[in-house]
This record gives structure tokens, C-alpha cells and sequence, in this order.
């Protein structure tokens, strides 16, 4: 399936801002089952400098100033993606069990195994905690198939938590959503790496887009589509497996991968520094994802 | 030499060893048989003929010294007293030049190896694909800054500072207590503990063939310039500090100004076309090189730590594009996690095919299974590190602890044992120290300092020891109040001279670097001026009322109430109430205006800002003008032992203060170059002197007063403005309030007339600079002429006239409000073209904002 994507990015600002510095992750990158040939991030006011680097991650990073005083910010990234299904990829999976693929993750001499485990660990946004690992413990039955664990606790999240946007806030720890049993994508994502990694399974955090198909006899509406974040787990022998709990199921042609990371902290879509603005400031975001 | 002395050893010296105890282990001076080692004969032959009472008077004078230095090490959280002076010992730690050598070289070959570990971790990360290094001790590690890969190379020796803190332990071995690569603090209090010491023991010193170290910091200049990406040119070289209220401050602004580079905070940096530049008052100065003081994560709030308010956005990137160099390198404090200790002789058989030369103290990170089984085994003998200070604390002897907090320890290792190292508490040598009882044992830590050469590393000869502030204690940290020594690296024959003093003297002659001022700083000077004549115009008003105090008669209470009100800004009440009652008011409000807590223009608080302001700028100050700024802290130090029991002693302390301030004065005055930072202190004082006259005019001449006390009130106004000779040269007969007038408004020969503060300011504005992009610059020349122009036109007579029907001289009060408005202003415009040349910068996203789906 081949997709163009348009995330338009518009921040409105009470006073003017004279400097700004920013980095973006809107352009998506290539993985193993989608390529990313034309992809463009136009900003408005232009830039004084802009630059691409591939970040640790394998990310595309994109740095830009703006230098003269502005009180609206403008940043559309439009890409065309190609995406494959992933489902034949797991099929081919034979059945390794949780434990075994703890302890391959420990002892592997593979240089990519080996620097996996940096996503074990914690990270900005995925705090250890006992009630965390008490969450986990139902997925992981002692024999069980890792995709299986995995599978379970995708499911888990999406029967126990409610989609509520507006509950949390990107800083709203995962003590608080686990208390409450509700939050958005990416509360659901870092929920289940933080449990997948207490156990010693490496995961990480993907942000992309989905496609949103219109109900029947309804037109699309553009723009209507939104940024979206699920997580991906490790399995060896297999690789990178992802799963989407706010949707309970496994990512197939309608994700489209934007970067990865070990939380949202790695991948923020647009971050950065102003001098100036006010204290009234405004942020539209809207994304629209349109098949070609 | 050493031959030559050892036969003319005197008996009190071979007596040495015995009178002075030594604790368990090594100890530098003396050998386990009590006899004192060939190498410090020379020294304390020459310290033992000086007599115990010359000995007491050099070690003030090196107290004296680093005081007027003003030699600080600033203690986190000690909010009264920002600043102390660490404590210096006479007594050097000698070092033989063969044993040096060794040392040198391993410490060598151990900076090479960091810096290929420094390269390999940001570059294609080898050691961690191929097992050498565990991913966990390098991913979890804070010092660790993944935006920082893969970025530019300038020097194969990425690694430009490097230090090293050396233990020796029992059987006389030197050994590594810990790395330091991040910025590594310390070599501007070696260089200072040097000057001191040379300076007090100089023909010891020069007889002793001391290796110099002026050569160290030579190459340090040279390393950092062969950092620049511009080539050919001078480069532009900056030294980046946390600010005032980081410990080592002193040290910052010391070696700014030896190594003759800029001081700045990150706010005086900005990053625009991808280039960091310095904003000074002129305009933008580009930067091609920044010495950095600050741990890399607080450099860039866009990338790195996106709380820090420290740092310069957009840094990052501009060193990804090579458009400027930091050293040490963004991310090399991930070489200080102690972790890599226990790694270090394999990774010296890897990277270098070598065995490591110097060991190091041992230690074993919990991250390893077996490693951490030992640990928790020998816990109660062990000192436990985190690899990093963030996750709680630096270090603890679990020797000292309790049962209960050991086990408490002992879960959190289990919990997360990748964040701990265990390493072993080494008895660590004695060194003496000259105590008032004489000589004493102390633990000791010398930290030993390497830069990037060309070809090499280079150690300096010489460095930063210090001892435990107490017998027997194994903690030895300027944290914990220290005490620290001169390094005497001792060369077999004489060094050539290296002028280190008249180099440092030359540095130091020119603090002020003409252009290169940054706002922060012209800010500083400016509130520095103010701050002073404030501090001195209430002392001066002070000294006046406790004279009336003590001398006074009751019915003339009233009149100083009135003149004090000047400063508290309360109205008295009027017609006044009962004279006891007006005593006791009197007192309170006299502790208001010295020290009320709640009194934010207070005597002491005024004195407290103007320190802080100094400080802030104190690579722009020469040291005779430390001198007296520590006489000021002094006396600050005095007033807030006032009370109101002893109110009257703090006469004694306004005389000295009032001397003290107006040295200060005198010296910036006389000693600095009149370069924009003198101008900006200068403006302050004089806009300053403006208002406190202009207050001092209306609770004195605005409401008519009777004969009796308007005399009184005209005499303690002109004595207060220092105007009273003056004004009984010119008019002999009594107090006319016209010619009082004439003097202190209209006379512009008079120094401390209102007409000469602002010829001297319009002054001053028009030689600011022009350009500037504020388009402030207008307002500031309009509101100065305007108030000049009032001040030239005010027709004394018609301001002298008192109202009938209120008993107030109306056109006087009106001169006055409108004059207290304007200068406000004033001081604003000013702060808005060339103080903020920048708003403060925050985060794009909220923590609000949220992906939505």
C-alpha cells in the first residue's frame, strides 16, 4: 500500500518570538517493511539553517532556526510511503519461550543482540516500579512463548484501560495512568514497554500515523487523521515484532512508521527553544494520511 | 643536593619522625622506621630553622593572601555566606622527579586510553558490539548523551582535559582513586595555591628546583587553539561557567583571566546561522571555541537536558556542523563513571596492546554477576560508588554505617546493581601539615592534571593535593572543607625560569577586554555602581543618627526621625508624638534600616547585592580591589551581629564601612581602565547619587520646619552629601535655603550636586555604543536630556518658596517627583537596550501537549 502523509504542524504565538531552535522527527524513515523515497518538511517563516542527521536510533533528525521575529510557526512534512503487510514476517516465527529469550538477549555475542539491550533498560519516560511489574506478572506464565506474553498483554491494556484523551499529559507519570486505568496511545505504549522490560524483554517505542477508514457511506475527511504511537518488542532469531495496544492488534499495512525510540523522549514529533511568544500560545496539529 | 644535606642533618630534624605520630599506612615524609626520606630534608631543615613564630607569621601572610584573592570554593546551600576561603597549608607534598616520571607516563598512557575509549563509545561504539565494553554501563549512564555521536573530530586527542585523583596506598604504590573527564575542576587552585606558597616561602622555593607549571597551561592554549574550525586566524576562545553560584567560580573566572579568554554565562551566548557568537554591547562577536565549565548535559536545553537554563540552545548542532569545538568534548563525562575501572586493564590490552602502568584502587561494578556477588559479600568493607552523582549520592564508606541503612544499601544495589560500583577503602598516605602544635598526619588525594599535546599528553608538574580537615578521616573533599597543599614536583637540577608570575601579573593587568563586554556583565557593573553609593548614603545617614543617639537631646528625636525616614520611606507622623516614645521608635526603625528582615533596601541587604554583583563580575576587578571588597564582607559580616542592644557599636562599623566603600570608589575610579564595564559602574553610581539626593531634599526642605530644627535638618543634610565645608566657605551666616539649594542642585562644580551627577551621565550615554538593535537607544538620550535640562533650568529661588496655606515648598516637591520618576525610567531604558539583549528562552512543547490518537 502506498500512502502520502501530511502532518501539518502550526503553532500560534501571543507575542512575537525572535529566535527559535528546533528539531523535528516528521520524516519517516525506512524499516524492513516500508520504504520512504520522497518525503519534504517545509517550514514557514523560512529558516536561517536547516540540517539532517540520522540519530542514534537510525532516525531522521532535522534541525532548523528561525531568525527573525514570527508569531506563527509553520511546519508541514509531507512524505509518500510504501508500506508492506507484516504479518508473513511472524508467521515463519517458531515458538521460543519468554525465559529463553531473556537469557538470549543476556548472552548473545551478536553485535546488533548485544546493543538491543539498551532498550531494557529504563529511560525518561519508563520509570520501574512494583506495581508495574505486579501489572505484568498475569502475561508472564512461566513456558509461555514470547510472542504469546506479548500478545496477552497487548490485549490486557486494551481490555483494562479506557481511551480518554485529555486525562493525561505527556508528563503524566505511569504510576498515575496505571491508578486510573486510562490515558491515550502513548501512555499505552510506554505502559507496556515499562512492563515488557521489567521482565528483562528489550522493547521499544515507535511513532508513526494510521490510516482511519471513514464508517460506511461517509466521505474521508482529510486532516482528520492523527499522529499515533505503539511499541515494538524484541524477539530473537525473529527480530522486531510491534504490537498496537490502544487498537489490540499487530501493526500491519495502515502503520506507517515514523521513528523509534526508547520512549517518547527519543522521537518527540517537533521540539525545541523560543525566545519570546507570550504566555498564550497555541498549537494545531493535523495529520492526514491519503492513500495513492 | 640531597647527599650534601643529608650529612648535615641537623638533631632536631632527625627528631622529626618521632614527635610527629603517624596513623596507619604510608606516610609521605617519614619512612616506617621513623627516619625522615632524602627528599624532604632540604624542606623541613629550612622549615625548622625558621622558628615556630616566623613560621606562624608566613602562614597568615599565605592566608592573607588567598583572602585578598579572594580564594573561594563555594559550598552548595550555604546561603549566608557565599563565599569562604579554603584553608592552605605551608608544608608542600614534595614529589622526586624519577618517581614523577612514572607517574606521568601512566597517567599518560591513561588519558590515551580514555580518549580512544571517548572516541570509539561517540563513534561506531566497537567496543560495545564486541563485548568489551557492557551496553548497560555505557546506555544507563548519565554522562552518556546520545545526540553527541558521530560528531566532528578535531583532534585525535578528543580528550583535551584530563585529571586524575592519586591515593598511595600502604606498600607506597600510587594509585587511581578516580577519573575526572568531564571538565576537570582544580588546575587554577594549583596554580593559586603556587603563586601563595612562592610568594611566602620564595627562596625556599627557589632553592628547591620546583618544577614550574606555567608550561601546562601554555599547551592548554595551544590545545584549545588547535581546536578552532576557523584556520589561520586568531581564534575566538570563550570560557563557559555555570555562573556565581557554582562551586568553583573563583577558579572559573581565575583562569579566564590568566589564560586572557572571556568569561561568559550561556545567556551571553547565542546560536544564529548556525554559529555561536557572544553578544557584547557592540554586537555579535563570533565564537570559535568554548572551554567548558558546565556538565555537558546543561549545554543545550534544545538536545541535551531540556531544563537547563544554564546552556546555549541550539549548541548541539552547531558543533555537529563544525562550526564551533567545545572542550572536553559534549559527553565526555560518561569516562567518569566508575564503572570503567574494573574494565580499564582489558581495554588497555585492546586499544593500546599495552598493560596498564598505573593500577587502580580496586573496584568492581554490580552490573556483573560475579563482581556483584563479591560486592555484596565484603559490603561492610567497601566504599560504594553510584556511577553517577545524580542517583542519589557520590560515595559512602559502609565501614561507618548502621545496620540498618547497610541493608538498606545492600536492596538498592540488588535493585538496580548496574547503577553501583563497589571499590575498595584504601588506608591512604599521610602527609604532614603545619598545625599549631606542629606537625601533623593527615590523609591525602593529589589530583594530577593532563591536556592534549600534539603528539602526547602532558601532565602538569604539579597539582592539586589536599588532605583530610581531620585526623584519621579517609574523606577527602573541598566539599567536606578541606585543606589543600602546593605540589612540588622536584626537578634533579634547576628548571630553566619560566616567567610564571609576571606572565600571570600581565594577565591580570588587563581585566577589561575593551569591546568584548557582554550585557550580563555591563548589567552587573551597573547594578555594582548602584548598589555602592546606596550602601554608602545610608551609612552615611546611619552615622548620623547613632551620633545623635549617643550625644543627642531628646527633643531633637523628632528631626532624625525625619531624616531616617529617607531611607524607609514611611512618613513620620506629624505634629509628633511623645519624646520617650519617639526614642523607642527611633531604635526600632535604626534596626529596620541596618538589617530588618523584611526590609529589602536594608543596609545589609544592599551590601549582600552589591557582593553579589561583584562576584558576578570578578574577572572584570583587579585584586587590589578584592581587598577591599573583602573588607565589605567583612563589615557585613559585623552589622548582622547587630542588634538593638548594642546598636551603638555599629558606629564603629559605618566609619569603616563608609572608608571601605569609598576606597572602592577611589579604586575603580583611579586603578580601572575607563572601558565600557568602568562606564556602566559609573552610570550606576551616578543615577544612584541622583535619587538618594533627591530623597535626602524632600524629607528635609519640603515641609517647613521651625528655625531651630531647620537648621539641624540643613546641617545633617549637607554633612550626609559631604557638602558642609563647602557650604560654610561660600556663606558664612547661618543656613539660607537658596544657597543651600545652589549647592546641592544647581552647582555643577560640586561633585555631589545633583547638576554634576547628570552632566556626567549625559556624558557617559553619548559614548555608549550606537548601534544596536533595540531602537531603545532613542528613548535612553531623550529621558537623559530632558533630565539634565531640568536640572540646569531649576531657578533656585522660586524653589526655595514655601506655600502659605500648606507650610510646603510646592515647586520643590514638584522638581522633585518629577526628577524621582525620570530617573526610574532612566534605569530602565538603559536595562532594555543593553542589558537584555535576549528574552529568556523556553520550550516549544509544553509538557501538555499530547499525540492524540
Amino acid at each position: 500500500m502506498k500512502y502520502r502523509v501530511t502532518h501539518i504542524t502550526k503553532y500560534h504565538y501571543s507575542k512575537n518570538v525572535t529566535l527559535c531552535h528546533n528539531v523535528a522527527h516528521l520524516l519517516p524513515r525506512n524499516t524492513l517493511r516500508q520504504t520512504c523515497d520522497v518525503s519534504e518538511l517545509k517550514i514557514s517563516p523560512l529558516p536561517s539553517n536547516t540540517s539532517e542527521w540520522s540519530d542514534i536510533f537510525g532516525n531522521r533528525q532535522a534541525s532548523f532556526s528561525i531568525e527573525k521575529p514570527h508569531t506563527e510557526l509553520v511546519v508541514t512534512a509531507t512524505s509518500e510511503v510504501e508500506v508492506s503487510t507484516a504479518s508473513s514476517l511472524i508467521d515463519g516465527a517458531f515458538p521460543i519461550s519468554w525465559e529463553r529469550a531473556v537469557e538470549h538477549l543476556k548472552t548473545s555475542t551478536d553485535p546488533e543482540t548485544i546493543e538491543t539491550r539498551m532498550y531494557v533498560l529504563e529511560s525518561e519516560f519508563i520509570e520501574f516500579s512494583d506495581d508495574i511489574k505486579n501489572y505484568s506478572q498475569k502475561s508472564f506464565i512461566p513456558g509461555r512463548a514470547i510472542l504469546d506474553v506479548v500478545e496477552d498483554l497487548m490485549h490486557r491494556i486494551f481490555k483494562d484501560f479506557k481511551y480518554e484523551p485529555g486525562f493525561s499529559s505527556i508528563a503524566t507519570p505511569l504510576e498515575e495512568v496505571l491508578k486510573h486505568r486510562k490515558g491515550v496511545c502513548q501512555d499505552f505504549a510506554h505502559l507496556a514497554i515499562a512492563c515488557l522490560r521489567m521482565q528483562g524483554v528489550a522493547a521499544r517505542y515507535v511513532s508513526g500515523y494510521l490510516e482511519t477508514i471513514p464508517p460506511k457511506g461517509k466521505k474521508r475527511l482529510v486532516g482528520a487523521d492523527a499522529s499515533h504511537a505503539w511499541f515494538s518488542v524484541f524477539v530473537p532469531h525473529l527480530g522486531w515484532v510491534d504490537f498496537d495496544p490502544t487498537n489490540a492488534k499487530i501493526p500491519d499495512e495502515q502503520h506507517i512508521t515514523a521513528a523509534w525510540g526508547r520512549d517518547y523522549a527519543d522521537v518527540a514529533p517537533l521540539k525545541g527553544v523560543i525566545f519570546g511568544g507570550g504566555d498564550k500560545n497555541k498549537l494545531d496539529v493535523s495529520v492526514d494520511v491519503e492513500r495513492i | 643536593m640531597s647527599e650534601a644535606i643529608t650529612e648535615s642533618i641537623t638533631p632536631e630534624l632527625s627528631q622529626l619522625c618521632r614527635g610527629y605520630s603517624s596513623v596507619a599506612g604510608h606516610d609521605e615524609m617519614c619512612t616506617a622506621d621513623g627516619d625522615i626520606r632524602s627528599h624532604w630534608h632540604y624542606l623541613m631543615q629550612s622549615l625548622n630553622g625558621m622558628g615556630s613564630g616566623e613560621l606562624q607569621r608566613r602562614r597568615e601572610e599565605a592566608w592573607r593572601l588567598i583572602r585578598d584573592n579572594d580564594v573561594t570554593y563555594n559550598i552548595y546551600g550555604d546561603m549566608d555566606s557565599t563565599s569562604r576561603p579554603w584553608k592552605l597549608d605551608l608544608v608542600p607534598l614534595l614529589i622526586e622527579s624519577e618517581e614523577w616520571r612514572n607517574i606521568e607516563a601512566g597517567l599518560m598512557q591513561r588519558a590515551e586510553l580514555l580518549n580512544l575509549v571517548l572516541l570509539d563509545l561517540y563513534g561506531p561504539r566497537n567496543l560495545i558490539k564486541k563485548g568489551v565494553i557492557p551496553p548497560e554501563l555505557v546506555f544507563s549512564h548519565p554522562g552518556f548523551l546520545n545526540p553527541c555521536i558521530n560528531m566532528p573530530i578535531l583532534d585525535s586527542r578528543a580528550l583535551t582535559f584530563y585529571a586524575a585523583d592519586l591515593v598511595r596506598d600502604a606498600s607506597g604504590q600510587i594509585n587511581v582513586l578516580s577519573d575526572r573527564a568531564q571538565s576537570p575542576s582544580g588546575s587554577g587552585y594549583a596554580l593559586e595555591n603556587r603563586l601563595v606558597i612562592s610568594r611566602v616561602l620564595p627562596s625556599l622555593f627557589r632553592d628547591s628546583h620546583t618544577h614550574r607549571l606555567a608550561n601546562f597551561f601554555r599547551t592548554s592554549r595551544h590545545a584549545l587553539n588547535r581546536l578552532s574550525p576557523r584556520e589561520g586566524e586568531e581564534p575566538n576562545i570563550v570560557l563557559l561557567s555555570p555562573g556565581p553560584a557554582n562551586e568553583a567560580y573563583f577558579e572559573h573566572a581565575y583562569l579566564a583571566n590568566y589564560l586572557g579568554y572571556t568569561l561568559v554565562e550561556g545567556s551571553d551566548l547565542t546560536v544564529r546561522n548556525n554559529r555561536v557568537w557572544l553578544t557584547t554591547l557592540e554586537g555579535l562577536r563570533p565564537v570559535d571555541v568554548i572551554l567548558r565549565r558546565m556538565d555537558g548535559a546543561y549545554c543545550d536545553p534544545v538536545e541535551l537536558r531540556g531544563d537547563s537554563y544554564l546552556g546555549v540552545p541550539g549548541l548541539t548542532n552547531v558543533v555537529r556542523s563544525g562550526n564551533v569545538a567545545v572542550a572536553n568534548p559534549l559527553g565526555s563525562g560518561l569516562l567518569e563513571n566508575p564503572a570503567l575501572i574494573s574494565l580499564l586493564p582489558e581495554l588497555s590490552k585492546v586499544l593500546l596492546g599495552e598493560e596498564l602502568r598505573v593500577p587502580s584502587v580496586p573496584a568492581w561494578w554490580c552490573g556483573d554477576k560475579l563482581q556483584c556477588d563479591y560486592v555484596l559479600e565484603n559490603l561492610d568493607r567497601l566504599v560504594i560508588k553510584p556511577v553517577h552523582p545524580s542517583i542519589g549520592f557520590r560515595f559512602v564508606f559502609c565501614a561507618e554505617m548502621s545496620k540498618a541503612k547497610l541493608e538498606k544499601l545492600r536492596q538498592q544495589i540488588k535493585a538496580k546493581p548496574h547503577l553501583f560500583v563497589g571499590q575498595e577503602a584504601m588506608t591512604m598516605s599521610t602527609v604532614p601539615i603545619l598545625a599549631r602544635d606542629g606537625l601533623k598526619p593527615r590523609h591525602t588525594v593529589l589530583r594530577s592534571f593532563l591536556v592534549a599535546d600534539e603528539h602526547d599528553y602532558m601532565a602538569m608538574p604539579g597539582g592539586l593535593t589536599r588532605v583530610s580537615s581531620e585526623d584519621n578521616k579517609l574523606v577527602v573533599s573541598n566539599q567536606a572543607g578541606g585543606i589543600n597543599k602546593d605540589t612540588w614536583v622536584l626537578a634533579t637540577e634547576p628548571e630553566k625560569y619560566v616567567s610564571l608570575l609576571s606572565e600571570s601579573r600581565q594577565a591580570r593587568l588587563a581585566p577589561d577586554r575593551g569591546g568584548e563586554v557582554p550585557g550580563r556583565v555591563a548589567d552587573n557593573m551597573f547594578w555594582a555602581g548602584r548598589y555602592a553609593e546606596r550602601a554608602e548614603s545610608i551609612s552615611r545617614i546611619l552615622r548620623l543618627v547613632l551620633q545623635f543617639i549617643e550625644t543627642g537631646e531628646s527633643e531633637e528625636t523628632q528631626v532624625f526621625r525625619r531624616l531616617l525616614s529617607t531611607l524607609t520611606n514611611q512618613l513620620t507622623p506629624y505634629p509628633y508624638d511623645s519624646a520617650a516614645e519617639d526614642f523607642n521608635a527611633l531604635e526600632a526603625e535604626m534596626m529596620n534600616v541596618i538589617s530588618g528582615r523584611m526590609n529589602p533596601v536594608s543596609l545589609t541587604q544592599t551590601l549582600f547585592s552589591l557582593l553579589r554583583s561583584v562576584r558576578s563580575v570578578r574577572d572584570r576587578l583587579s585584586s587590589d580591589t578584592w581587598r577591599i571588597i573583602n573588607l565589605i564582607d567583612e563589615e557585613l559580616g559585623s552589622l548582622r551581629g547587630i542588634s538593638a542592644q548594642n546598636l551603638i557599636d555599629a558606629m564603629d562599623e559605618q566609619d569603616n564601612l563608609i572608608t571601605a566603600l569609598t576606597a572602592f570608589t577611589g579604586l575603580t575610579l583611579e586603578n580601572m581602565t575607563r572601558g565600557r564595564s568602568w562606564r556602566f559602574l559609573d552610570i550606576g553610581r551616578r543615577i544612584e547619587r541622583t535619587l538618594q539626593i533627591s530623597r535626602l531634599l524632600q524629607t528635609t526642605l519640603i515641609q517647613e520646619s521651625s528655625e531651630e530644627d531647620q537648621i539641624l535638618l540643613s546641617d545633617s543634610m549637607l554633612t550626609i552629601v559631604d557638602s558642609l565645608m563647602s557650604y560654610r566657605r561660600r556663606y558664612r551666616y547661618g543656613i539660607k535655603i537658596p544657597e543651600l539649594l545652589d549647592l546641592v542642585i544647581y552647582d555643577e562644580n560640586n561633585p555631589r550636586s545633583l547638576a554634576f551627577q547628570l552632566s556626567k551621565l549625559e556624558r557617559h550615554i553619548a559614548d555608549l555604543p550606537q548601534e544596536n538593535e533595540s531602537g531603545s537607544r532613542n528613548e535612553l538620550e531623550r529621558l537623559t536630556l530632558e533630565t539634565a535640562t531640568l536640572v540646569r533650568l531649576a531657578d533656585v529661588n522660586r524653589l526655595a518658596q514655601v506655600n502659605e496655606d500648606s507650610g510646603r515648598r510646592e515647586t520643590l516637591e514638584n522638581f522633585l517627583n518629577v526628577l524621582n520618576t525620570r530617573l526610574p525610567a532612566l534605569s530602565d531604558a538603559l536595562t532594555s537596550t543593553y542589558f537584555r539583549t535576549t528574552e529568556t528562552p523556553h520550550q516549544l512543547i509544553s509538557l501538555r501537549s499530547r499525540v492524540e490518537q
